[in-house]
């Protein structure tokens, strides 16, 4: 519960910085959207074994976290619990893919150790990518942007209805595991107390259910949230979004690293 | 068991994601018009519910482990498999976005994996020919029990397909198998019992929330396996399209064997930006001795044959100026980021206003 705490307070903490004023904080929420799918793309597109040509991708979620004004540690917390299965499934890589790919002298790396490299640089990515969007973006904002990029109607607005009720339900269960945790001398919830606790708060949060529709229907609520005809796409937010794109294409292209490197090694001799 | 991005390629991401977004499309249709469909304040609050449900870790019996709830088979059994498909979606949206569980592209999957097989396979297939209509506690704790390990283990085996298609990971297919479906052998049937014993005490405090389900899904059996047949050509068509895309496109592997083993890439355009970066590559090129040969398989060779004459002897990956051009390139990226901040200083620190 402790790991669940820290976590939530984590979520709480980016909800509210995505409504913090900030240059990206203020760009339309379907440029930000588009360019992080495009990243999210990009990356996935890169060869198994590319490791140093997908760093240079690594300035979009910087760039982004930096002029969004987010705490490294609110990123990086979310990345390290959610990382792990991408990590551990990558690091049978190693044990089957056993071909020596690169040698300096007595160090070897096989191309497993290889692809478990690019699997992590991939994870860190495509993961903080995720976080920053909704660090930069309110979720509200967020949901308007997906039902103007052609999201069903009612997935929309079940987004807000659940993003509105989230917290109040999260902080419900809190309560109820506390004290359940304080009554039980520090043994856990039983199997048979978490399913009636669930169930109890089911029921409750069912009841709870029919009287925001019944308060919502008595306010001619038609089911679906009016949403402001908001303005079209601004030339800083095409331009944002292109700006993205191209980059992606030119490091998808071309191999930046190899690049510098070889320029590096040429200056340096 | 989440899919994650790092393990998943373009084009299984995207057909994963054509599905569930028609899906999606279908169960709105479905919905429309129902006074607890559409839109309603009932399935919201229903998804925050499932979030917070899943807050809850209990001790499992006799592992010493403990686990939560994972609520697809529950809200599919309380609310209808349209209802449920997009409830669930919602909070995996929402868990991917806060919690960075799983990633972007393998949104689609995910809702696949845990949203679409409780709600139309284990439901329609399993738990309802098993429960019937008004099921008593020990009908109902063996349907849910055998629904919930059914839906899990197509999920588990969902996850280890849509690796091995996307061909990141090197896991074999039989040792991937075998470390996944155990584990959620185990995991169902938790699940089920949960499940089980929650249904029951819903059936007994309100037994009219029970029937609301039942009623949504009454045509839901017959409907659930035209729309896998249909879903099942359209990610045929949607995968084959993607995968041709994906080839007539010079992927990252060709173009780094087409670089490695000195050629350029055959069609590139010579002016532009092209042929100035490609004309620094290949004043720049590196020693040969620092790449390294590497035996293709059978989808690198294939797939290398257009672009590099003699595949087997292509070189991949990098070489010690790719290892250089790495360090290089994150110093770059840091400075960026300090640069960045140094130029945004000025700007409202966060939280001041709200």
């Amino acid at each position: 519960m402790a790991l669940i705490g820290t976590l939530l307070a984590q979520v709480r903490q980016l909800d509210r910085l995505g409504r913090s004023e900030t240059p990206i904080h203020r760009l339309d929420a379907r440029a930000k959207l588009l360019a992080t799918l495009a990243f999210v793309v990009c990356v996935a597109s890169f060869d198994r074994y590319a490791v140093a040509s997908l760093l240079p991708l690594a300035v979009f979620p910087v760039a982004l976290a930096i002029i969004g004004r987010l705490p490294l540690s609110c990123v990086a917390s979310q990345v390290a619990v959610a990382a792990p299965f991408a990590l551990l499934v990558g690091l049978a890589n190693p044990f089957f893919d056993r071909q020596v790919v690169f040698a300096i002298g007595p160090l070897a790396l096989t191309g497993g150790w290889l692809s478990w490299a690019s699997i992590s640089v991939r994870a860190l990515l495509t993961l903080s990518a995720a976080v920053i969007l909704v660090g930069v973006t309110s979720f509200p904002a967020l949901c308007t942007a997906l039902q103007r990029l052609g999201l069903p109607r009612p997935l929309v607005a079940q987004l807000r209805f659940l993003h509105r009720y989230l917290f109040v339900l999260i902080d419900e269960v809190e309560r109820s595991v506390r004290a359940v945790t304080l009554r039980s001398a520090g043994r856990g919830v039983a199997l048979t107390t978490a399913s009636s606790l669930i169930g109890l708060l089911l029921l409750r949060t069912w009841e709870r259910a029919e009287r925001v529709q019944m308060a919502m229907l008595s306010r001619c609520y038609a089911g679906e949230p009016a949403i402001a005809d908001g303005r079209r796409l601004a030339i800083r937010e095409l331009v944002f979004v292109a700006g993205w794109l191209g980059f992606f294409g030119v490091v998808r292209r071309y191999d930046l690293p190899e690049l510098l490197g070889s320029l590096t090694r040429r200056v340096l001799a | 068991m989440h899919m994650a991005d790092a393990l998943l390629s373009p084009a299984v991401g995207g057909t994963f994601w054509a599905v569930t977004a028609g899906t999606a499309a279908y169960c709105a249709r479905k919905l429309r018009g129902l006074p607890a469909g559409n839109g309603s304040p009932l399935m919201g609050v229903l998804g925050a519910f499932l979030f917070a449900a899943q807050m809850i870790n209990f001790s499992i019996p006799g592992t010493g482990s403990s686990g939560h709830l994972g609520g697809g088979l529950l809200l599919t059994i309380l609310l209808g498999p349209y209802a449920a498909f997009l409830t669930v979606s919602s909070v995996l949206i929402v868990q991917a976005l806060f919690f960075a569980d799983g990633g972007l592209l393998a949104l689609g999957c995910n809702i696949f994996n845990m949203a679409f097989l409780p709600a139309f396979v284990a439901y329609p297939l399993i738990y309802r020919p098993i429960a019937g209509d008004r099921p008593g506690a020990k009908r109902l704790s063996v349907a849910c029990v055998v629904a919930a390990v059914v839906a899990l283990q197509l999920g588990a085996f969902a996850v280890v397909v849509e690796t091995l298609a996307s061909g990141i990971s090197a896991l074999p297919f039989a040792t991937f198998v075998l470390f996944m479906l155990p584990i959620h052998l185990a995991i169902g049937l938790v699940e089920g019992f949960v499940t089980a014993a929650i249904v029951g005490l819903v059936g007994r405090a309100r037994p009219d929330l029970l029937d609301q389900g039942t009623a949504i899904s009454a045509s839901a059996g017959r409907s659930a396996t035209r729309l896998i047949g249909v879903l099942f050509c359209a990610a045929l068509v949607t995968g084959g399209l993607l995968s041709w895309f994906a080839s007539e496109d010079p992927d990252g592997l060709e173009w780094s064997i087409a670089r490695v083993a000195g050629e350029q890439a055959l069609d590139a355009p010579a002016g532009g930006l092209h042929g100035l970066l490609a004309g620094i590559q290949q004043r720049l090129a590196v020693f040969p001795d620092y790449g390294f040969a590497k035996e293709e398989d059978g989808r690198a060779s294939g797939e290398a044959g257009r672009s590099a004459e003699d595949p087997s002897r292509a070189r991949i990956g990098s070489s010690v100026s790719g290892i250089v051009g790495a360090l290089v390139t994150l110093v770059l990226v840091v400075l960026i980021g300090v640069l960045l901040r140094w130029w945004t200083r000025p700007a409202r620190a966060p939280g001041e206003q709200r």
